[in-house]
């Protein structure tokens, strides 16, 4: 009885052309553990009518929290992560980033709310369940440094039931690019290269859900930006990614959708669409000269909403659509007699979006 | 207690490992039985066929003892606040292993050197006595029954031992404060076993078979014990 995990596990191995042996007793053991799950979900959700769309989350929360004594780590947090989906977690140092990933990782139980991760529901009775669908990079790749690449990934190939460990341990090895390194103590690596073992090791067992946490945290741009390619890989594989991270290019290369947290969650949405939320698109004009009659010039075009001067010779226009915009304004430029430098349509970054938020916030708390 | 033995064998293949690659952990466990050897051995090297008749009525062999109550406290005390101290233990965590399996695989890592550094240190002993001393101190010291007894009883105590240090390390922040209380918490151990060597509390066949029954008893106590001590979330934040 194939599903589509042992499908796409099937596939794995012949992407990497590793031999694939079939092992009926882990197969059975894997079907016992799916129909415990599934009587669990059931279990809980009798009530409640799950959707098709429900069907496509790999993790729900809802109204989640999680206090320590008098100091709150994060509250009131509910989202859904799609399955195949990269979905970035973004915050502040301390904005509960990492308490929320041990929190759904089973690690820490929560206060408040509730949440279905892979498909079973957060509870301390399930976590062992969670934890064998999940896989979780935490900041610190945390290897046995005395030992081999390939001892580490075996002994958390036993601890997760991996079917058929050597080829797996094999096929992750491949897959990461530390095949000819395997026999090399972890000790011995640097640390761009621990940091290539640990998503080794979340890989083995074909997590349904990856948690990584600041995964290039400390590292080399060139670490990082091996860190980012294995990213993309794991991506175009369709493995569901739950990435927290500070580092807000990154957030942006590599997500589909960021939420933004800072004890509670401040914003949630594809970077455009809360680019497009807090910020106008705005087109900046250098031209060689100042403008006689820049009112004239620039009140009435289409789709622009207003301008301002940003210097001698250079104006912002605040436009709705900058594709109706740019020519009509270039129009009426021209026609003015301005000689035009340049014009280009102004984004706001991920970055300007998160410092609004969390400054404004912070702006807010002192008031 | 549920336990699915491929992933205890992971663990404790995985620190077998360790120390394979670290021998030092296994001489710093050889150092105190051999210090331990040192006075009966003089005794031993000293006494006369005529001065060896009141030997025989002590239990000097049961002195050793204390060996399997003193080599793993160190490596049992390290056990869980060293690899949350190494950042090794949170993707450990992270797995579906469970906590009962989690510390029996650690303890058993614990137990099997100890055990063999006891065994080897009490064969060198027994050779000593059997091939260095006057014939009368041997046959005097020598005796099967205690010799039995030490076969019997040093796993047990290991074990006891091996569950009082991870119990503190379990409960520990810091490696050194656990090696020093899983130190201090061993010696009762051996205060008892040195009554019993001396005679003190009797060593009958009766009270061994007792004393037995209730190592093993405390060592399957000890394991629910320390599953329970051992928390997820105290060990992941580090609070107390």
């Amino acid at each position: 009885m194939l599903h589509a995990g042992h499908t796409h596990l099937l596939h794995f191995h012949l992407e990497l052309g590793q031999p694939t042996r079939y092992d009926f007793a882990c197969e059975l053991r894997w079907l016992h553990s799916e129909i415990q799950a599934l009587a669990a979900s059931i279990g809980e959700t009798e009530s409640q009518v799950v959707s098709p769309d429900r069907a496509r989350l790999a993790l729900s929360t809802v109204g989640l929290g999680r206090r320590f004594g008098d100091r709150t780590a994060f509250e009131n947090v509910s989202f859904d992560v799609t399955v195949g989906e990269v979905f970035g977690f973004l915050g502040p140092n301390g904005a509960g980033k990492t308490t929320l990933v041990r929190t759904l990782s089973t690690l820490i139980v929560p206060t408040s709310g509730s949440a279905i991760v892979a498909g079973v529901p957060l509870s301390p009775e399930h976590g062992e369940e969670i934890r064998g669908r999940i896989a979780v990079m935490p900041e610190s790749p945390g290897l046995y440094l005395r030992l081999s690449i390939r001892e580490n990934l075996e002994c958390f190939a036993d601890l997760y039931g991996v079917c058929s460990a050597a080829s797996r341990v094999d096929g992750v090895l491949e897959a990461v690019g530390l095949a000819s390194r395997a026999r090399d103590l972890c000790g011995l690596l640097s640390k761009g290269m621990r940091q290539r073992v640990a998503p080794a090791r979340a890989l083995l067992s074909e997590p349904q859900l990856l948690f990584l946490d600041e995964p290039t945290a400390g590292l080399d741009p060139v670490a990082s930006r091996d860190v980012h390619d294995l990213i993309g890989e794991l991506r175009q594989r369709g493995v569901t990614i739950f990435l927290t991270t500070h580092r807000l290019e990154e957030a942006e290369r590599l997500c589909d959708r960021v939420a933004i947290l800072n004890t509670t969650l401040q914003t949630i949405g594809r970077p455009n669409e809360l680019r497009e939320q807090l910020f106008a698109t705005t087109l900046a004009i250098q031209t060689l000269s100042p403008l006689l009659d820049r009112g004239r010039v620039f009140t009435g075009l289409p789709s622009v909403t207003g301008w301002r001067e940003d210097g001698p010779q250079h104006y912002v226009l605040t436009v709705t659509d900058p594709v109706v915009a740019a020519p009509a304004t270039a129009r009426a430029l021209v026609a003015a007699g301005a000689d035009i430098i340049s014009m280009a349509e102004e984004r706001a970054s991920l970055e300007d979006v998160y410092l609004k938020l969390i400054d404004g916030k912070r702006e807010g708390g002192h008031e | 207690m549920k336990v699915r033995v491929r992933r205890v064998r992971a663990i404790f293949r995985k620190e077998l490992r360790e120390f394979r690659r670290r021998p030092s952990i296994i001489f710093a466990m050889s150092a105190i039985p051999v210090i331990f050897l040192i006075q009966p051995l003089v005794v031993a090297f000293g006494l006369t066929a005529s001065a060896a008749g009141p030997i025989g009525h002590e239990h000097l062999l049961l002195y050793l003892l204390g060996i399997p109550a003193l080599t793993p406290v160190l490596i049992a005390a390290y056990a869980v606040v060293g690899e949350r101290e190494q950042g090794t233990l949170e993707p450990m965590l992270t797995t579906p292993v469970r906590r009962n399996e989690f510390v029996l695989a650690k303890a058993l890592a614990s137990l099997l050197p100890s055990v063999g550094v006891a065994y080897l240190v009490f064969a060198g002993f027994v050779a000593c006595i059997a091939l260095f001393t006057n014939p009368a101190v041997a046959s005097a010291v020598l005796h099967w029954p205690q010799i039995l007894a030490q076969v019997l009883f040093t796993p047990l105590i290991a074990a006891w031992t091996i569950w009082i240090g991870m119990f503190i390390s379990a409960k520990s922040n810091d490696i050194r404060v656990s090696q020093q209380l899983g130190m201090l918490a061993s010696l009762p151990a051996v205060v008892v076993i040195a009554l019993v060597a001396f005679n003190i509390i009797p060593a009958t066949p009766s009270l061994a078979l007792c004393y037995a029954a209730a190592l093993v008893l405390f060592d399957v106590l000890g394991w629910g014990a320390v599953s329970l001590a051992f928390n997820r979330e105290r060990l992941v934040i580090g609070t107390r």
